[in-house]
């Protein structure tokens, strides 16, 4: 379904040797978590399809899917862009649960949301032992340098203290968006690609495959990319 | 625009008003009209028991005034009795609602909201109030509104704002219809214009109103005004008050504020709102409730303007039988277990729903729980993100515990398609997405999409009656639609109702029936209304309740004329208009009825049986 891959803009390599080799599939569930307002589903409509658009508050988690081709192997990337309205915390769990790679997003420009993705992050520590999620810090709003409040060493350090990954991001210019997924990807399939239990092949089912895709792609649900 | 004696008739401000539909009920019952329907001949279907209640004694001067409404000159000039006074300022409602609070206003000067003149938004309500009389129940307390003049200014930490409307403008008194929502301690929930923190004095006002009421063993019901009706609705630790301008009856407009406490009842659990304000009295709710202000700004412009909400029953998308029972047989089919709802959504209206069987035999799925879903499938993001999965309450099917809701168009981009699916199993969701693709795999084959993006609502000209503009057709149980979801048909709204305003008019005048219909002191079962643009009539009987609007030159022997031949050809065309026989399946091999007995998944537990796939 290589139709429905989203451009890449800067020469990304995100879909650079996908021709023909039959390469293993495998599923990566990553979350994106942090306070409400700070752009996770603007960088999950990034991920999906490369656009920028207005969004509104989540209701409750959006599900959607992106596959990225690394040299030996796909992985499907199943993002759950959880909502982060406080409402909703009580229930985050069943979306984080079993994540490999979590995004901790905040946004630059409002201290609080730094110091709400600790937050998450404490909890995010209490699930987990080391090792079995990969976590990024994503200081999100980039572009919004006039009103930046929380800086890049700060960011930088708390990621290195905690043993984190560390990205800025701007959703919407798109800068270092790829960049993101990409390491993402690579870093996942390091640390979990081949080690048991890691990360679970993924199965075509019927409907998807090749023989139908003709009568199914005008109602392949707008986020979905790839097979 | 406003003219010279009903600016008097405000600066004056002091004359009390009673309630409009209670004191000097206008006639619409005309004696001639009972005497013809009388002897009319309906078809057999239809049931003839409009006799001894209807035929109540009606002063003659009421009589007379409702057939001069007929004069639209006449109508413009007179302000002297509460028919034609009704009638314009429906029309003309945005010009004539000066402000009530009589202060000249200076308040120009002042223009920062933030310096938020707490008193002045207050003092609105408090003028209001002091000119208003107060309606219990129970014993009267009359001339006793000073305690109001103490409520508290007490200032509320600054929380993001939502709105920016300049509180002590006169725009913003001049809306049609507030909504507040506050705590039983006074802290400001929600508001419909303007943020709750510039207006948490008003919010204090009414707690104090509603505390001193309580304080005597009373429960504050409403407060009429001249220009403003004033309803209050306390539920549980939630006070709701809704101020509004729209002649609408207080039972009508207590039924929208319900509404909101439902809305946000499906968001949080009535359960958890106690839970949470037994712990903390003075508790700040809009920490939970940020973000989802929008979903009730939605919501209370949906109750404006969508007849379904007076109606208390859904509107489903005329549909020929046969592309409606493929459409639930494709459901029928996907299923999954814990799967109990599946409805499938065009447009904003039903196309279909199928039900698990046993989860809800003994219940059915209520109008409200439907309007309350379709009106966040609205305010979800799903058409941007593919596939949503997220906890929902349906308050009239159980306050307390959460459904598992699946959202997700099927036909992106345009997305007017929407399937909704809702799981008893909060970990259910790739079972449930799966079901969604059979369900895709199906309408594809079927080519149902295409047939779907066909669908028109239908124009009242198809009903081939000349005089008849528009009607709401109400069925009740009968023995074949038993337990089936309350639906309601109405044709397009078409010239002369195309502009908002003139939909809004009309959508007045139906309320307006509705409440003399629905009063509580006397009800009625028939009336017959000759307004200044348009004849109406309303009618209910133990089958149904219709409400039609004719051209104003309409006879009283064409209109029943005609809702006879509407009558039939709605018959004629039921399967069609409604949902009929809505398939059920079974889903759950072991039926827990959780849902409905209320111990379900409200706690975070991972009690369910079924294998976690996240
Ligand atoms: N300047 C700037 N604005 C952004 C950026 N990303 C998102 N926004 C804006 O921030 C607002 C919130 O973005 P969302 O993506 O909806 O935030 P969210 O984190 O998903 O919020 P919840 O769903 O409530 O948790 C929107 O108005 C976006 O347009 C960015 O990189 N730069
Ligand atoms: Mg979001």
């Amino acid at each position: 379904m290589g139709e429905n891959l989203p451009r890449v803009p800067r020469g990304s390599q995100l879909h650079s040797d996908t021709l023909s080799r039959p390469v293993r599939t495998l599923r990566v569930k990553m979350v994106l978590l942090g306070s409400s307002g700070v752009g996770k589903s603007s960088l999950a409509m990034r991920f999906g399809k490369d656009e920028f658009r207005n969004t509104s508050p989540t209701v409750g988690c959006a599900y959607l899917t992106r596959v990225v081709h690394l040299s030996n192997v796909t992985l499907r990337f199943e993002i759950w862009d959880t909502a982060g309205q406080e409402k909703y915390h009580s229930v985050t769990p069943l979306y984080y649960r079993g994540a490999h790679a979590a995004l901790l997003v905040y946004d630059i420009s409002q201290r609080e949301t730094f110091i709400r993705a600790q937050v998450w992050l404490k909890e995010l520590e209490n699930q987990y032992t080391p090792g079995s999620t990969v976590i990024w810090l994503v200081g999100n709003k980039g572009d919004l340098v006039e009103d930046r409040q929380v800086s890049v060493q700060e960011g930088q350090s708390l990621a290195n203290d905690r043993g984190l990954s560390f990205m800025e991001t701007s959703a919407l210019s798109g800068e270092q968006i790829s960049e993101l997924l990409l390491a993402v990807a690579h870093r996942v399939y390091e640390c979990m690609g081949e080690q048991q239990g890691g990360l679970s092949d993924w199965q075509e089912t019927p409907l998807v495959d090749l023989h139908h895709k003709d009568t199914f792609s005008p109602f392949a649900s707008c986020c979905k990319v790839g097979p | 625009m406003e003219r010279d004696n009903h600016q008097e008739g405000v600066a004056e401000g002091v004359k009390i008003c009673d309630p409009p539909a209670e004191s000097n009920p206008p006639a619409d019952t005309l004696a001639t009209s009972l005497s013809l329907l009388g002897n009319h001949m309906f078809p057999d279907p239809v049931e003839r028991n409009y006799g001894t209640t209807v035929n109540r004694e009606e002063p003659v001067d009421s009589l007379l005034s409702d057939v001069s409404a007929e004069e639209p000159s006449l109508n413009a000039e007179s302000h002297s009795n509460q028919v034609t006074k009704l009638e314009t300022e429906e029309t003309e409602s945005p010009e004539c609602q000066n402000n009530v609070a009589t202060q000249p206003s200076d308040r120009g000067a002042q223009d920062a909201a933030t310096d938020s003149d707490q008193g002045d938004s207050g003092e609105f309500v408090v003028t209001m109030l002091a000119k208003a009389k107060l309606e219990e129940q129970g014993l009267g307390m009359k001339g006793r509104s000073s305690p109001l003049l103490e409520a508290g200014t007490e200032e509320y930490p600054a929380f993001m704002s939502h709105r920016d409307e300049d509180v002590t403008a006169d725009s913003w008194r001049q809306h049609r219809k507030h909504v507040f929502v506050l705590s039983e301690a006074g802290k400001p929930i929600y508001s419909r214009y303007g943020s709750e923190e510039a207006l948490s004095s008003t919010m204090g006002v009414m707690m104090a109103l509603v505390s001193f009421v309580q304080s005597g063993d009373n429960i504050i019901r409403s407060v009429y005004s001249e220009e403003n009706t004033v309803v209050f609705l306390q539920k549980g630790p939630l006070v709701l008050v809704c101020v509004s301008s729209s002649r609408q009856s207080e039972r009508q407009l207590r039924g929208e504020l319900l509404y909101v406490y439902y809305q946000i009842i499906s968001m949080l659990t009535q359960a958890s709102i106690s839970r949470i304000f037994e712990h903390k009295k003075n508790y700040d709710l809009r920490r939970l409730l940020a973000g989802s202000e929008k979903i009730l700004d939605g919501l209370l412009n949906l109750v404006d303007s969508d007849p379904s909400f007076l109606l208390a029953a859904v509107h489903c998308l005329p549909l020929a039988s046969s592309l409606r029972d493929s459409l639930s047989q494709i459901l029928q089919k996907a299923i999954t277990p814990n799967l109990v709802f599946s409805i499938l959504i065009a447009r904003n209206q039903l196309l279909t729903i199928v039900q698990e069987k046993t989860v809800i035999e003994d219940t059915r799925l209520e109008p409200a729980d439907v309007h309350l879903l379709l009106n966040l499938i609205g305010a979800s993001s799903a058409f941007q993100a593919g596939e949503i999965w997220t906890p929902i309450c349906l308050p009239l099917f159980n306050p307390d515990c959460y459904f598992y809701a699946y959202i997700s168009y099927l036909d992106p981009p345009e997305c007017t398609v929407c399937l909704l699916l809702l799981s008893t199993d909060k970990e259910a969701f790739y079972s449930v997405a799966e079901c969604k693709r059979k369900i895709e795999e199906a309408m594809v084959a079927q080519n149902s999409l295409s047939l779907i993006a066909k669908v028109q609502s239908y124009s009242v000209s198809q009903v081939g009656v000349s005089d008849l503009r528009h009607f709401m057709y109400k069925p009740f149980d009968v023995p074949d639609n038993y337990r089936q979801l309350t639906q309601f048909t109405s044709p397009e709204m078409e010239a002369p109702y195309s502009s908002e305003e003139e939909k809004m008019r009309l959508l007045d005048l139906y309320r307006y029936m509705h409440s003399r219909i629905h009063s509580t002191s006397r009800p009625l079962k028939l009336i017959y209304h000759v307004a200044e643009r348009e004849t109406l009539l309303a009618w209910v009987t133990s089958k149904f309740e219709l409400y039609t609007c004719f051209s104003p030159l309409v006879t009283k022997a064409c209109a029943i004329t005609a809702i006879t031949k509407l009558l039939r050809w709605i018959k004629k065309e039921e399967d069609r208009l409604f949902i009929r026989y809505p398939p059920k399946y079974s889903t759950t091999p072991n039926p827990s009825k959780s849902s409905r007995g209320g111990k379900s998944d409200q706690q975070d537990s991972t009690d369910n049986g079924f294998l976690s796939l996240l």
